[in-house]
């Protein structure tokens, strides 16, 4: 075959890769696929690599490239061989940031690539123009960078908000900032149009990369860490929207696809999680939680009526107990409480009880982030209910648990329309014979409001460390 | 705009589309059970960027254009080696089972 055939087979190997990307996805509707689909992935991913490797054939000296990837492959690799997996939205926002920052830089790349062959003939002296301009190129290039330096900023200060870094811990937000937001969106859009009027102007582009990298910041820095899931999920779209906007950069269709399958997947688990807290996203990334202005005192709601329980009391409950069902939050990871949880279940179950886990959407700092604790602790998924399912269940439940959750339990959001969760989706665990609420304290979670369950005369509170907690009652447990 | 550049922009636009709709069909069928490493999978997958800099980092196209692939290879690399990987080892503890 002569090599004229060479770029089609190429481009043939991308089909493949795109492919085996949508198959690996498709492997992760799943538990027991999942693994699989996970290396079909991994294994398009070196398809279009080794292509591409073959493609720049004008290379002669791959030494660079085996550098970079090197340097890369070392890094990722003590990353995802070391991070806990409570750390896990942390280390999502930052290879987030990488991949965002990666379409800056190549379409950046590209853009002097563009300008020479604009300005220079082919000795490389400066002459009459041999090419003419590219203007879906340039529309591409300053989509990349627009979407690229927002996703890798605003990933940045995700991770750190999330790494809980002290510079991160306030929610800054200045007064005027939507109209300062909107202003950035502006002039960048502005540097968008110069650069596309006049493409071989290189500082348009960066004052675009600048501006969008400003625009990053302030688009994150206000908001709290509850609303997490959502931002990490947002970003995870822009990283894959920046990679296919890089696709139409340089005219290759395998960025095309996977990153409007990434730009997809991402779309979806935002809206997922808006719609678990009954939020409209541009409530989560504009507004700012109102404390409601009809909401109860905390010591009006508590005062007097809060029972508080101790480890031998629990394990009382629980031995007459033939339905458990533990509700995980955010304090379970924060605790590291999922072994500890574990071997309750096990003690639990060796006594005949039967134990589920009810997972609220948002539980956690990123979407599905208790699952896979709770699989780390080798709890077995088949027991992790989802809030539609196991709600109706509650009535019949002896003892519900809950630990580390308070917002996504408070019944506030079922019975009072001017609470600012008002007709979020709860888990209703206050319908159960008895709830145990395992917390350091009375304080309130990230909406700032009381919680009327821990008042309820069918709860008591049990406070503590989650994981001391847990350890005391399963010792208790074992002294029955 | 040329014809033939017209055309790639169709062409582009046309797989731009299908994927999007293909990718809706399948991430809605993904449990929630599975929502961490899903993220964290698509994440390795929006590091196909790789290929964008290997060219960039690859091809002469004077230092600047040089530099800023060989970053942009970097990054990648980390997000394409280290995303696949993280997933893979939540993944086996979803699988882990006696």
């Amino acid at each position: 075959m002569s090599a004229e055939y060479y770029p089609h087979l190429i481009n043939l190997a991308y089909v493949v890769a795109g492919i085996l990307f949508i198959l690996g996805l498709k492997g992760l509707t799943h538990p027991r696929t999942a693994v699989g689909g996970n290396l079909l992935g991994a294994l398009a991913m070196l398809l279009a690599i080794v292509a591409t490797l073959l493609k720049t054939k004008i290379i002669e000296d791959y030494t660079w490239i085996l550098i970079g990837t090197g340097i890369g492959t070392v890094i990722g690799v003590l990353f995802a061989t070391r991070i806990a997996m409570t750390a896990m939205p942390q280390l999502v926002a930052l290879f987030n940031g990488f991949g965002g920052g990666a379409s800056v830089l190549v379409a950046g790349a590209e853009l002097v690539k563009n300008i020479r062959a604009l300005t220079l003939d082919s000795n490389g002296a400066e002459a009459a123009a041999t090419a003419t301009p590219n203007v879906v190129a340039d529309v591409a290039i300053v989509a990349s960078g627009l979407i690229g330096a927002v996703t890798f900023w605003g990933s940045l200060v995700a991770m750190g908000k999330l790494q809980e870094l002290k510079m991160f811990k306030k929610n800054i937000s200045l007064p005027g900032q939507q109209v300062f937001n909107a202003l950035l969106a502006l002039a960048a859009l502005a540097l968008g149009v110069w650069l596309v009027s006049d493409p071989t102007n290189m500082t348009a582009y960066w004052g675009l990369v600048a501006v969008a990298s400003v625009l990053g910041l302030t688009l994150v820095l206000p908001i709290g860490g509850a609303d997490m899931p959502v931002v990490i999920a947002l970003l995870n779209s822009y990283s894959g929207l920046a990679a296919a906007s890089t696709g139409f950069v340089i005219d290759n269709n395998v960025l095309i696809i996977a990153g409007s399958l990434v730009g997809a997947s991402g779309l979806i688990l935002t809206q997922i999680m808006c719609k678990a807290m009954n939020r409209s996203l541009t409530n989560v990334l504009f507004g700012v939680l109102e404390p409601g202005g009809a909401a109860a005192d905390a010591d009006e709601v508590y005062a007097g009526r809060v029972k508080s329980t101790s480890a031998d009391e629990v394990a009382m409950l629980y031995e007459s107990a033939q339905r458990a069902v533990i509700v995980p939050g955010y304090g379970l990871a924060v605790a590291q409480a999922q072994h500890a949880v574990r071997d309750l279940m096990d003690v639990l179950e060796s006594r005949g009880v039967e134990v589920e886990f009810a997972i609220h959407p948002v539980a956690g700092r990123m979407p599905g982030h208790m699952n896979v604790l709770l699989a780390e602790a080798e709890v077995p998924y088949e027991k992790l209910r989802e809030m539609d399912e196991i709600n109706s269940t509650f009535p019949q439940t002896d003892v519900t648990l809950v630990i580390g959750a308070n917002d996504v339990v408070n019944p506030v959001a079922r019975t009072d329309p001017s609470s600012p969760i008002a007709g979020m989706p709860i888990l209703d665990v206050d319908k159960s014979r008895t709830v145990v609420v395992v917390k350091r304290s009375l304080s309130p979670g990230f909406a700032g409001i009381p919680n009327p369950l821990f008042a309820a005369d069918n709860c008591l509170m049990y406070f503590g460390d989650g994981k001391q907690a847990m350890l005391d009652l399963v010792g208790a447990l074992k002294e029955l | 705009m040329t014809p033939e550049l017209l055309g790639s922009l169709v062409t582009g636009l046309t797989i731009f589309a299908l994927a999007v709709f293909v990718g809706f069909e399948i991430i809605t069928k993904i449990p929630p059970t599975l929502h961490t490493p899903l993220m964290s999978g698509s994440n390795a997958i929006s590091g196909i960027t790789i290929v964008g800099a290997i060219l960039s980092a690859g091809a002469d196209h004077g230092e600047l254009a040089f530099w800023l692939g060989l970053v942009a290879l970097v990054m990648a690399t980390i997000n394409v080696v280290g995303g696949f990987l993280v997933t893979h080892r939540m993944l086996a503890m979803f699988r882990k089972k006696k």
